[in-house]
């Protein structure tokens, strides 16, 4: 089972984001994450969809995400020439005796704390999923009160863009 | 001008002439504006049935059927009717009333999310948030109603919006929906690369599904199998796609088709397949490996079924009649007289099994017989579904009309229905057994009350007969399928003036078809049919 990342440009309005998630529930597709956010055009959403599945569910996903009237366009994003970021926010649990070497794993990761108390840290950090894994991972050795994670963002790198507009074949 | 009167306003400049519907508290203002239009409303006596009237009526008029309900159950109720359509890919937009726009989300009296229920069955829908959008949004639900691969569109209107004042109505001309341009004509290079596959098949094999007849592409694909020689089977759905009596007909594929037609796919060599997904119920008769090395164009308007149930060597993404219209001038006849004296030796004749009741294959092939050439047919599901399906000559003005996704049982009766509304001067056949005919009975109140010259032929085995057969199958017993207590169908038609008899041998048939279709107005011809009958006879 393959990971996708597939770039979605949809109508921003209500409703699309229910019938982007229950197609993927009612023909059986699996979704690792899903992130969703105005783009440059007011009336366009973005959605990043990150899937599991054979090339036939990536197919399938892809031809029936297209049926849907609001989908606009979709575009499966190739690791090698994208940028992928995820945004987390984890809340630590810490004491007098380790709250330094939580701070300096933090930095280590170029992480950023934004909250502190006497018993909790706060790190916020960006990066693609494997760094965020791996601050987790060793966090777990504190003690992980929460963890918050926006799902991943992806963009290609150069001056190629998605365009807005689906194109006619015939034209 | 009111919301609702620009509602009806919009509806006539998309051409409605006649719409489906039940009133409800919610949907009062469009009502009302209906009352002061000259469009023909036609009251159904349950809102399912009002969304089958505008299946029967969208497939026999070739335009975008209409129906109307209120909120909450009157919702609710047409979703059977919505499914129905979408499985089929029949055009349909199913206007439905909404609490006010105010107060929806707080559980008010009939209150229903239509919109969320009807999702994952209807090609698009709209919940009306502001009225000045109406105009918009009511052409864009046609247009995606009837285009590329037709579909079921609900609009929910809540009663504020209906009642609210629109300024000045401005409907618009064309549409422009940019996640929305299906394709039509075929790509270039696939179809000579298509062409080319069937140039050099020895043993190519067309498969026509339900696209052919929704494309209104009758002609050219007789064209197509006249100019090549090409044999033909088809599906359910596909049934009418070509003549029964053309010498390149080989019968409907399936779990319940001819075994001759399931072999001759198995022994093809190239398989075109055309406006079918070829779902479970088709494939599932080709009991028999598929050949080695059979290869397989695929053409559909729907791009996401290329592929989906079986693999494909040649998709071809487009409309049925377009396509076959760019292959038929540039195509060629082959030679395929060994092939189809091949098939033709295949085709074994299956007996009739003897009975002291009537035998439906015999009523359905009278009856075929005595209808005109551009007859409609309805059959609901079950039995009588199989037998019409099996028996029914197909002519190129007739239309077989049939729950073929779905199978949903009491599709019958108001399809024929909206048949019959959509093309008064034709004769209309419904095709019921006592089950599905039970599911839709009221209807014969708005038949009664409309004076719809249908023939209603009911298949009497007094139980599920469908069910029957498969709990024999799987089970050796059965178990909730008996209708002993099955009233009285002949009073029951009479208490609602509509005439019938009841036949209960073959020898009483061709009276009785006679009466039938001499009669002007409803009719119903019971068949008492033994309880052991079964589909493949």
């Amino acid at each position: 089972m393959n990971r996708h990342v597939l770039s979605v440009l949809v109508e921003n309005q209500s409703g699309v984001l229910s019938r982007v998630s229950g197609l993927f529930s009612r023909r059986g597709y699996n979704i690792d994450s899903l992130s969703v956010g105005e783009t440059e055009d007011p009336k366009v959403s973005r959605m990043t969809i990150v899937v599991r599945g054979d090339d036939y569910i990536l197919e399938q996903i892809k031809k029936q995400l297209n049926k849907l009237i609001d989908v606009i366009k979709i575009v499966e994003v190739n690791p090698q020439q994208s940028v992928f970021r995820e945004l987390a926010m984890i809340k630590v649990n810490t004491t007098m005796e380790t709250r330094a070497s939580v701070i300096e794993i933090v930095s280590i990761f170029r992480a950023n704390i934004v909250d502190v108390s006497s018993e909790t840290l706060t790190v916020e950090m960006t990066g693609d999923e494997s760094k965020i894994e791996a601050f987790i991972n060793l966090m777990n050795n504190y003690g992980i009160a929460e963890v918050v994670r926006t799902g991943l963002a992806a963009i290609e790198r150069g001056s190629k863009q998605i365009k807005n507009q689906k194109v006619n074949e015939e034209e | 001008m009111k919301a609702s009167e620009a509602i009806v306003k919009c509806l006539i400049n998309e051409n409605v002439d006649t719409v489906f519907g039940y009133p409800g508290g919610h949907i009062l203002e469009v009502y009302e504006a209906l009352r002061k239009s000259k469009v023909n409303h036609v009251l159904v006596r349950q809102e399912q049935a009002a969304a089958h009237c505008a299946n029967g009526y969208a497939r026999v008029s070739g335009k975008v059927g209409v129906c109307i309900a209120t909120s909450g159950p009157g919702a609710t109720n047409l979703i059977t009717g919505i499914a129905t359509a979408y499985m089929d890919s029949i055009p349909l937009v199913a206007i439905t009333g909404q609490v006010n726009s105010m107060k929806i989300g707080r559980d008010m009296f009939q209150e229903a999310d239509i919109t969320g229920a009807t999702e994952s069955f209807t090609k698009h829908s709209y919940l009306v948030k502001n009225e000045n959008d109406l105009p918009r949004i009511i052409k864009e639900a046609f247009y995606i109603a009837s285009t590329g691969r037709p579909g079921p569109v609900l609009i929910d209107i809540p009663s504020d919006i209906q009642a609210a004042k629109i300024k000045k109505l401005a409907i618009p001309e064309t549409v422009n929906i940019r996640g929305y341009k299906p394709t039509t004509k075929g790509h270039i290079g696939q179809v000579k690369r298509a062409i080319k596959a069937i140039s050099e098949s020895k043993r190519p094999l067309i498969i026509a599904g339900g696209g052919v007849i929704l494309s209104h592409a009758q002609n050219e694909l007789l064209q197509f199998v006249e100019k090549t020689g090409i044999p033909l089977v088809h599906t359910l759905m596909g049934k009418g796609s070509l003549p029964t009596l053309n010498r390149h007909y080989f019968g409907m594929i399936g779990n319940h088709g001819f075994s001759g037609a399931n072999r001759a796919v198995s022994k093809a060599d190239l398989l075109i397949i055309i406006g079918t997904r070829v779902a479970d119920r088709t494939w599932g008769g080709v009991s028999d490996k598929i050949s080695e090395g059979m290869r397989i164009i695929h053409i559909d308007v729907d791009p996401a079924e290329i592929g989906k149930n079986v693999g494909t060597h040649i998709p071809l993404v487009g409309d049925a009649k377009t396509i076959l219209t760019q292959m038929i001038d540039r195509i060629e006849k082959i030679n395929t007289d060994e092939w189809l004296s091949e098939l033709n030796s295949d085709k074994r004749a299956a007996g009739k099994r003897a009975t002291d009741l009537v035998n439906p294959r015999h009523a359905i092939e009278t009856i075929s017989k005595k209808l005109n050439d551009d007859a409609v047919i309805v059959a609901d599901v079950g039995q009588n579904q199989i037998w019409a399906a099996r028996y029914f000559e197909d002519k190129i003005d007739r239309r077989f009309l049939t729950s073929g996704g779905l199978g949903t049982m009491g599709y019958g009766l108001p399809a024929a229905i909206g048949a019959k509304i959509a093309a008064p001067k034709r004769q209309v056949l419904a095709v019921v057994g006592d089950g599905g005919f039970q599911m839709s009975l009221q209807e014969l109140g708005t038949i009664s009350h409309k004076k719809l010259g249908i023939i209603i032929l009911l298949f009497n085995n007094s139980r599920l007969g469908m069910v029957r057969e498969l709990q024999e199958r799987f089970y050796g017993k059965v178990n909730a399928v008996e209708l002993d207590k099955n009233p009285d169908f002949i009073k029951l038609c009479d208490a609602y003036k509509i005439k019938g008899i009841r036949v209960t041998t073959d020898s009483e048939l061709e009276d009785a078809f006679d009466k039938a279709i001499r009669h002007k107005g409803p009719f119903l011809v019971e068949c008492v049919v033994d309880p052991n009958e079964s589909t493949l006879i």
